[in-house]
């Protein structure tokens, strides 16, 4: 009987932190072990400073995709950003890939802003058109130190 | 003077012999669970033990922080007008930091303690001994259970506790002060990402395993401990350093680990 007992109670304490662990990883973090449908893009910004992995990608306010990747490519010392944009999302030759902050002090997303062309990017192209981050300290210093 | 410096000595060796000796158990006991004959049912009565019933605690003391954390931020984030990031704040510093520790500390005082004052009581009346002349190997048969347990429950407790902190939060922010739903809910999903889950699996599952070992080596090897400390009165020693010195390795640990993997 108490044998039993002790059996149960763990079991449905194992249950419980399995399940409090799952909610907290698949609907809180959003981690997918099977890749989500879609396709990744790659983006050169000259500064992506205070953007981060799993950063939300914007379309028209609207969540499209995330930031799966950020490295630095020493050769042109430019930021090689990895867009994964979700599936039936379509993302033209000519659109704008802008680098933007929620607020003023809020966290940094990137918008992608909608081209003209009729041809769309697929799976591993590159977004040419890009806004790096814009930062209020230096704006304010080139402000400031302008001669003119 | 000399004799200053001769009690330094001896104290910074017999640490040192300690940690040692802490670490070697570790290491046999790592090296004798790979070994047949393989336990099961000790496993889960220890999960029993730690986990299981630490559940009370932890949702009690969840729930707490969750709300306190919850009025704390709202209050500080209102002078700013942006109670919106109220879900996000609350939900990473539990998930990254408070939730690790605090459960580590909780299981320290709850299940560490009772551990080490077995072990030792154990120890004394030379049941541990006993277990040796009928060829037993102690250190498999009474910490090796205890050690996997502790890894196993204190990730799980760790995750029990984020939950419910969370739902504090999300009590005092949402039907207490009437935020939006939308705003904490999403907030909290928008900001925290897969490594930060990550860090605090990590974090507790080093906790888990250190508050064990050190409470576990506390309490088997109290007939080596400093000062000759035999009887009633050596087994309240040990169990007192064995709470103090796993809290601090906790606290420690938790700045070692966030300095170096974020």
């Amino acid at each position: 009987m108490n044998k039993i007992n002790i059996e149960l109670v763990t079991g449905v304490f194992v249950i419980i932190g399995i399940a409090c662990f799952t909610w907290l990883a698949v609907a809180v973090a959003g981690a997918t072990f099977t890749e989500q449908p879609g396709y990744t893009l790659s983006a050169r910004f000259t500064s992506t400073s205070g953007l981060r992995e799993g950063a939300i990608i914007e379309g028209a306010g609207v969540r499209i995709g995330t930031v799966t990747g950020i490295a630095f490519d020493p050769e042109s010392f430019e930021a090689i950003v990895e867009l994964r944009i979700n599936e039936n999302v379509p993302v033209q030759e000519d659109a704008i890939a802008a680098i933007r902050t929620q607020g003023i002090i809020g966290e940094k997303y990137i918008k992608i802003i909608p081209g003209g062309f009729d041809e769309l990017l697929t799976d591993g192209m590159e977004l040419f058109e890009t806004e790096s981050s814009i930062s209020l300290e230096e704006l304010v210093s080139r402000y400031i130190f302008s001669s003119d | 003077m000399i004799k200053a410096i001769n009690e330094l000595g001896s104290n910074v060796l017999a640490s040192i012999e300690q940690i040692g000796r802490t670490f070697n158990l570790l290491v046999i006991i790592a090296w004798k669970l790979t070994q047949p004959p393989y336990q099961i049912y000790p496993i889960i009565k220890q999960m029993y033990f730690i986990g299981a019933r630490s559940l009370t605690v932890i949702i009690i003391s969840g729930v707490t922080i969750g709300m306190v954390l919850g009025l704390q931020f709202y209050n500080t984030l209102e002078r700013f007008g942006s109670v919106g990031v109220l879900g996000s704040a609350v939900a990473l510093s539990i998930i990254r930091e408070l939730g690790p520790v605090m459960t580590a500390l909780m299981v320290v005082g709850r299940a560490g303690s009772a551990i080490c004052a077995e072990l030792g009581i154990m120890r004394i009346s030379e049941q541990v001994d006993a277990l040796e002349c009928m060829a037993i190997a102690p250190d498999k048969y009474l910490v090796a259970p205890k050690l996997v347990a502790g890894i196993l429950s204190v990730p799980l407790l760790n995750f029990v506790f984020n939950v419910v902190a969370i739902g504090g939060g999300y009590y005092v922010g949402v039907v207490l002060f009437g935020m939006a739903e939308g705003s904490y809910i999403n907030g909290m999903i928008d900001s925290v990402v897969w490594s930060d889950v990550r860090l605090g699996l990590m974090k507790s599952l080093i906790f888990g395993m250190l508050i064990t070992l050190i409470c576990c080596a506390k309490g088997f090897y109290l007939h080596l401990s400093e000062h000759g400390s035999k009887g009633a009165e050596g087994v309240s020693r040990v169990t007192t350093d064995a709470v103090v010195i796993s809290s601090i390795a906790v606290l420690f640990c938790d700045f070692l680990i966030g300095a170096v993997m974020s």
